[in-house]
């Protein structure tokens, strides 16, 4: 009842939102609002217990902490805010995020990041299907592994997979760099393995200190990267079609 | 005449292997490749010309052309969204990409479209400032590839449409061939310069309809509930397309049958899949009147409208509007017989082009070349849209005045009969002189 009573006073000034007595649509509101006038830097989202659409549409320098479980597309379309779930994140989270930091501290479901154009997405845990689908800038940080058909027509960004990578990594790949420390299933149309050169180990250093992973050496990761066959219609190439 | 040809026949060709199947044939073995082109359905289909108006006579009361008023305006969106869309004539302009069209032509789209009231439509490939700066009411396209989606461009724009799919193509992707992917449409899409730009034909962070409710509520929330969100479907399962559509919670259908265009895809995709547009109303009206939601969630319906009659042929049907595409490119200039010894070179004629994808369109429509892009001049080119618009919604006015209506919203299926037994079907009303509905009361 105490943080109810919080929420109530001026959940927009001491930036606490109850989603148990409060909306996600009030929640996000507020958030939206701090665009045009900044009342509170920094916010807490207290039971999430999974609805979606948590803090969306972000368009400022703000740091949210998601407190528990959340659903599909949190943190979507993000600008700026770092954003932080003290849980698992459901489908597409950042999806389309296009600057700031999401964190999932827990796992996350299917297209993790899909189609975002730029900012930070770690996932502390695995990652489901399609992480980082037409993945546009974005760079992802999975420390677990992550499932069938991630990077699927990546065209821009990183995604460095600490675990393991299922079947089809990479298919149809554009520019987007995959960095895997683990095994991978099997690779997808046009993604081929690369070598390891120099200036891939720096790029996932930096990485990884942007992303406050401090435990793993980029020595040990294998680079994968479009092998460019499929960039223009060749019928020779019509199986892989 | 020698006794040996005295009694030969002329050559029969056959119906089955006709000279455009020959030479299909031919193509295929010589290039080992389908054929892509742009546009719609080619193939004869039964359509809008398969349907005749009753004007009015001693059983109904006709309205006087000219002196007496019949709306056309339209509110689109007024389910949800706190700022629905008024468009003063119920003709809008369907999503063309920049990429596909040249930046002049999109911002000859929004120039004629504003200058009759309506709305224009991205594409894929994002919204151009051009386009943004001349559409006095722009629909934004949430597609797969997400190419150029950004929440800013989300957030200015006066509508959403969640396409799922179009006529042309239904199950298919987009496809920009690497001729046409210049600088700009490059960076635009996040593309190596050059290369064949292959969307995806599904929306990479849902896969059906309980997810696409969850993530059109996303975007509500994102624009804090304040536009519309329309969803496109190709025309095929339209019936069962529409009620799903309505419960994932669209304000506005669009159905676009399969006369509808594209900028480029496989002729065999254009000509085998989908229904056509005259079969799909009635089927779209059905399910929104079983849920009561006829004229609460409006129904925009394209592919292959051409003029005012059969703009009063679709809102006759039950459509709250049109999109046109296609016809406003013509009306922009493209195919226009002046550029014929050009077409010739190319290997077709005005009126027939349809290689839009290859980017050397003579007309400057349907390319980046800026040699051909100096063509045309968007000022003009607007002005020739509003006026075609303007055509459209004089001649709907018409025929829905002779049937006694003072809307073009009060035109009904009853203001019909069709021509065949095909079109009678399809459209659900009777043939012609008869009281016979193929396929009604089990008959």
């Amino acid at each position: 009842m105490t943080t109810n009573n919080l929420a109530e006073k001026s959940a927009t000034e001491n930036g606490v939102y109850d989603l148990a007595v409060q909306s996600v649509r009030e929640l996000n509101q507020a958030l939206h609002d701090q665009r045009h006038q900044l009342t509170c830097t920094e916010w807490k989202v207290l039971n999430p217990k999974g609805q979606h659409n948590i803090a969306v549409g972000v368009d400022k320098k703000l740091t949210i902490d998601i407190q528990g479980h959340a659903g599909y597309y949190c943190a979507g379309m993000n600008k700026e805010a770092e954003i932080t779930v003290y849980g698992h994140a459901g489908q597409g989270v950042a999806e389309n995020m296009m600057s700031g930091t999401v964190r999932v501290k827990g796992n996350a479901s299917s297209s993790a990041g899909a189609t975002a154009h730029g900012g930070l997405l770690i996932i502390e845990g695995d990652a489901g299907s399609r992480c980082g689908i037409s993945m546009k800038g974005v760079d992802i940080v999975v420390k677990g592994s992550v499932g069938h058909m991630s990077c699927f027509m990546g065209q821009a960004g990183i995604l460095a997979v600490c675990g393991d990578a299922g079947d089809a990594l990479g298919d149809s790949l554009y520019e987007a760099h995959i960095y895997v420390k683990g095994s991978v299933k099997s690779l997808g149309a046009d993604c081929i393995e690369k070598e390891m050169r120099p200036e891939h180990i720096e790029e996932l250093t930096k990485l990884f200190e942007r992303a406050g992973v401090t435990d793993q050496d980029p020595k040990h990761f294998k680079r994968y990267g479009s092998a460019r066959q499929l960039y223009n219609f060749k019928v020779d190439n019509a199986a892989a079609y | 005449m020698s006794e040996k040809t005295k009694y030969m026949t002329e050559p029969r060709e056959s119906a089955t292997f006709d000279r455009h199947t020959l030479a299909e044939i031919r193509r295929a073995a010589d290039t080992g490749i389908y054929d892509i082109r742009g546009a719609g359905a080619k193939r004869k289909l039964p359509h809008f010309d398969d349907l005749l108006f009753l004007g009015a006579s001693m059983s109904r009361y006709p309205l006087e052309g000219y002196r007496e008023k019949c709306n056309t305006s339209v509110t689109l969106g007024t389910r949800f969204a706190k700022k629905p869309i008024h468009l003063d004539i119920p003709v809008t302009i369907a999503g063309m990409s920049f990429g596909a069209l040249s930046a002049y032509a999109k911002e000859a789209l929004g120039r004629g479209a504003s200058a009759v009231g309506t709305s224009t439509t991205t594409g894929d490939g994002g919204m151009t400032s051009e386009e943004r700066g001349q559409s006095t009411k722009l629909v934004y396209q949430y597609l797969p590839s997400r190419y150029g989606m950004n929440p800013d461009d989300l957030r200015k724009a006066d509508a959403i449409e969640v396409v799922l799919g179009q006529g042309a193509k239904p199950g298919g992707g987009g496809m920009l061939l690497g001729q046409k992917i210049t600088d700009r449409v490059a960076k635009m899409r996040t593309l190596p310069m050059g290369v064949d730009q292959r969307s995806a034909c599904r929306h990479p962070d849902w896969t059906g309809p309980d997810d696409l409710e969850i993530k059109i509520k996303e975007l509500r929330e994102i624009t804090d509930w304040q536009v519309p969100i329309y969803i496109k479907v190709g025309a095929t399962r339209t019936y069962y397309d529409v009620k799903l559509a309505v419960k994932a919670g669209a304000d506005v259908i669009v159905v676009d049958g399969m006369q509808g265009g594209t900028a480029a895809t496989q002729d065999v995709f254009i000509e085998h899949v989908g229904i056509p547009t005259l079969a799909a109303i009635p089927q779209a009206v059905q399910a929104l009147q079983e849920m009561g939601m006829h004229r609460k969630v409006q129904l925009i319906v394209s592919g292959g409208i051409r003029n005012g009659a059969d703009v009063a042929k679709c809102m006759a049907l039950g459509a709250d509007a049109v999109a046109i595409g296609t016809a406003a490119m013509v009306a922009l200039g493209d195919n226009d017989p002046k550029w014929e010894e050009e077409y010739q070179k190319l290997g077709s004629t005005a009126g027939s082009y349809d290689d839009w994808h290859e980017g050397r369109d003579p007309a400057g429509i349907s390319t980046q070349d800026p040699e051909l892009m100096k063509r045309f001049d968007p000022v003009e080119g607007g002005r020739r849209l509003a006026n075609y618009l303007r055509v459209l919604t004089l001649e709907a006015q018409t025929l829905a005045r002779a049937c006694g209506k003072n809307d073009l919203r009060n035109l009904e299926p009853e203001d019909l009969v069709a021509l065949t037994v095909e079109s009678a079907a399809m459209a659900r009303v009777p043939l012609a002189g008869t009281q016979w509905i193929p396929g009604a009361n089990n008959w």
